[in-house]
């Protein structure tokens, strides 16, 4: 047996061989080689009984997983709005001139990749990269790319490289309930025991509170559900895969208040009767894996988590993490949970929900990282308390990720209710031409809307608060949204997966002042087609970017059209591409612009 | 994915699809019902045979005001289903020309034509042309195999000859893999090529393929055009099972 043999046999060994252990396994191997080889694909299939071409199929979904080889230095460059506002696309150009490669291919002596990444929830202090899909690296200059590419050259390990550049702030603006002083350790937990399951469920339904995540789903429905259901198990799983692009709240509880968040999964665990909970973190927060598991360690220690809780017999919960591995689409709680079983992140077909036949078949309650952040404070302070905050429909408080155009980016924690306008004005915000609320899948306000108000009845949010000022081109925005969809797509059904694709090629085509009034009226379609036939919410709100734009900053794409009533078919210069491939030329003579 | 043979605990009892009363059996979904009693919802990654997909999305329709896929919806008493309609045929029309334009799909030389549900579906909803611009990827063709060959370029990614590669021949032959626009057909075999994989012509999966990926060697234009499945009568008269 070779020593790599061996050493993959350990890891099947720690996860037991079993197959819904597949993605953690190739997440492992890929940290320790950099890449999957195709021989690995198959040792790794046998071990795990599964064909061969399921290994490969999951193996290829991820966009953290490679199947080719990448380089030894694995550079990503985040690629939200707010990174390229900060200068992310000029300092990626800057990056890979210095080490001379080209974006997304490795360098021929394989010592380094330079690609870009959705969002790694660092909005407000990038622009930001992630290395070898572990380290982050924030508030990029000229100045750290220049010695960035020199400790590549010089092949030091990114463990020696300036600590300074990984440091992550939390950057905390204003502390409510969630981001304020938090309750001692074990308050909650026994606050619930003293209560009961069903005393402690009546109380997250008397607090009206609905999920962090989004959609807002009332949580006390959702444990009630998983809690009825009959299963020979049941699972509570909390959702930290944080991909929507603007946001960053999950990342900074997890840093500072996990406790408050594994005490929440405790608090639903003795509602819903789980003995397993599972986080969902996704890959760009690696970085915190290790702390995360310090702290739940120290729960065991404190007999807050494993057998027995606060003594009480029976009450048996623990938790694992699973590490995602760049895949936006995991957010959907269905897809996360096939992810969870080791498959690729499609989205599955509902019903059944997760609370009848979740993870592993069982019933399963999927929460967002706020959601059992609040639950920790309703046991401790009551769900009438917790229904007072807020507004009647939209009970206690919100955190938003604010980032973009503002003086004081950072976390903003307000009750439900709260204007627009007064977050633009706590944050700095002047001469604010639109903000993008709940990220690309929410919504864009122009100016006549900052006095609405954040609230599941009027602008409901997962807590992304993007801020662009009268300087930025807000087609320039769309178009990154768009191209964020496309990327992230699944691939599943034929509308997003194809749609997608079609909006980037407009909108690039529009970009090259290619464009019609024609091919703005083919977005507006496309957009009514994803609305309404797409396999899940991805797809359904992958032109909600594209529809605000076009309808609130119609100039900004009329701005791009040639001609708004001529509609040219093709564009003359690219179908000559071919013969400058053929004829190996591409100097100015050979394009057709400069032909006059 | 999900169970296939899940039963709901759902009565039987009759929806109404475009104003008719059609019956249901327990667990169907909107789209079993329908075929059963000999209805057309235009489809491409649904056949009786097997569970559903509900990734091609031709067969959405409205369920009582809200859009769903047929396939994957399940039946219910009451239920006022539309398919049949200019709206819901339009936009098939579009995902349909979303289908041939991701791939490439020539159907005057095509060994399937005539015999191809894809060409078929597009005649049924009046599909004329590609309205958008063609992708013309680069994919390949694998002809690997002594009976079999793969031409990848018309794979509209169904997954119906992985369903009955594992769901009939229990053999796993195909799976999915890559994301997004870059989604495609992946080959069980060390090499990843048919010909090392454990397919036979006589397999379920080799019979299956809606348009014209899996072909049978040596058998080309044996059914002369004008003799077709399609030429005799169009898809929308050929309900799968209708009747039975």
């Amino acid at each position: 047996m070779t020593h790599h043999h061996a050493w993959l046999e350990t890891l099947l060994t720690r996860h037991q061989h079993a197959p819904h252990q597949l993605v953690q396994v190739l997440r492992e191997v890929q940290a320790e080689q950099h890449w999957i080889s195709r021989e690995t694909l198959g040792q790794i299939a046998d071990a795990l009984h599964l064909p061969l071409a399921q290994v490969e199929g999951v193996a290829g979904f991820y966009r953290f997983f490679h199947t080719r080889p990448v380089g030894q230095y694995r550079v990503l460059l985040s690629d939200n709005i707010t990174d390229r506002m900060l200068g992310s696309e000029a300092l990626m150009q800057a990056l890979c001139d210095r080490l001379k490669v080209q974006p997304g291919v490795m360098r021929q002596d394989g010592r380094v990749s330079v690609a870009a990444t959705s969002c790694t929830g660092l909005c407000d202090q990038g622009p930001a990269a992630l290395i070898n899909h572990h380290q982050v690296v924030t508030r990029l200059t000229p100045a750290r790319i220049e010695h960035m590419a020199a400790l590549i050259e010089t092949q030091v390990p990114v463990a020696q490289w300036p600590a300074e550049w990984s440091r992550v702030d939390d950057q905390i603006r204003l502390a409510d309930i969630k981001l304020g002083a938090q309750p001692p350790l074990g308050q909650a937990i026994a606050a619930a025991i003293a209560r009961g399951p069903q005393g402690m469920l009546d109380d997250i339904k008397r607090s009206k509170l609905r999920g962090r995540g989004g959609a807002g789903f009332a949580t006390g429905t959702k444990w009630q559900l998983c809690r009825n259901f009959n299963g020979q198990t049941h699972y509570v799983v909390c959702n930290a895969d944080e991909g929507e692009p603007g946001t960053f709240k999950d990342r900074v509880l997890l840093s500072s208040f996990a406790d408050t968040v594994f005490e929440g999964m405790a608090i639903a665990a003795l509602v819903v009767g789980a003995r397993q909970g599972l986080v969902y973190l996704r890959g760009e927060y690696r970085h915190l894996l290790e702390p995360l598991e310090g702290v739940l360690q120290r729960r065991r220690e404190q007999q807050l988590l494993g057998k027995a809780i606060q003594g009480l017999g029976g009450f048996d919960f623990d938790i694992r993490i699973h590490v995602g591995a760049g895949a936006y689409v995991c957010g959907e709680e269905s897809a996360l949970i096939e992810s969870l079983e080791g498959k690729r992140g499609t989205p599955r077909i509902r019903p059944p929900f997760p609370v009848e036949a979740g993870y592993l078949g069982q019933p399963t309650t999927v929460n967002n990282v706020e959601t059992f952040a609040a639950a920790t404070h309703i046991a401790v302070h009551g769900g009438d308390w917790w229904a007072k905050i807020g507004t009647p429909q939209s009970t206690g408080t919100k955190i938003h990720s604010v980032s973009g155009d503002c003086e004081r980016p950072g976390l903003y924690e307000y009750p439900f209710g709260t204007r627009i306008g007064r977050i633009l004005e706590d944050c700095g915000a002047t001469n604010t031409q639109a903000v993008q609320v709940g990220g690309p899948s929410g919504v864009c306000l122009s100016p006549l809307e900052f006095g609405r108000r954040i609230g599941f009845e009027d602008v409901p949010t997962a807590g992304a608060f993007m801020v662009f000022d009268r300087s930025r081109d807000m087609f320039e925005v769309a178009r990154n949204f768009a191209q964020f969809f496309a990327h992230e797509s699944c691939g599943f059904c034929t509308p997003c997966r194809v749609g997608t694709e079609l909006v980037v090629r407009r909108m690039d085509k529009l970009r090259r002042g290619y464009g019609s009034s024609e091919d703005v009226q083919v977005l507006y379609e496309l957009d009514k087609l994803m609305h309404g036939a797409t396999h899940c919410g991805l797809g359904a709100a992958a032109c909600n970017p594209l529809r605000d734009t076009i309808t609130k900053f119609r100039p900004a794409y009329e701005k791009h059209l040639q001609s708004l009533h001529f509609a040219p078919g093709f564009d003359m210069d690219a179908e000559l591409s071919q013969a400058r491939l053929a004829t190996g030329r591409d100097d100015s003579g050979a394009h057709l612009e400069n032909m006059a | 994915m999900n169970n296939p043979h899940r039963i709901d605990a759902l009565t039987p009892g009759t929806f109404s699809l475009d104003g008719e009363e059609v019956e249901f059996g327990h667990g169907e979904s909107i789209l079993q019902a329908a075929t059963r009693a000999g209805h057309y919802i235009p489809h491409l990654c649904w056949h009786p045979e097997f569970g559903a997909a509900g990734s091609c999305r031709i067969c959405t329709v409205k369920v009582n005001g809200r859009t769903g896929a047929a396939c994957t919806v399940h039946a219910a008493s009451g239920q006022e289903v539309e398919s049949d309609t200019p709206e819901l045929n339009a936009q098939r029309k579009t995902m349909l020309q979303m289908l041939f334009v991701e791939g490439n799909h020539f159907c005057p030389s095509c060994e399937k034509s005539g015999n191809c549900s894809l060409q078929a579906t597009a005649y049924a909803m009046g599909m004329e042309g590609p309205h958008f611009e063609e992708f013309y990827p680069d994919r390949p063709v694998d002809a690997t195999h002594p009976d079999m060959m793969l031409d990848l370029n018309r794979c509209i990614l169904c997954g119906l000859c992985m369903r009955a590669s594992q769901q009939a021949d229990h053999k796993d032959v195909f799976a999915i893999g890559g994301h997004g626009i870059h989604t495609h057909l992946l080959v069980n075999s060390p090499s990843g090529q048919l010909g090392d994989s454990h397919f036979l012509p006589t397999d379920r999966a080799a019979n299956i393929c809606p348009t014209g990926v899996i072909l049978h060697k040596r058998r080309g234009f044996v059914i002369p055009i004008g003799q077709r499945t399609f030429d005799a009568k169009p898809i929308s008269q050929q309900v799968e099972g209708g009747g039975l």
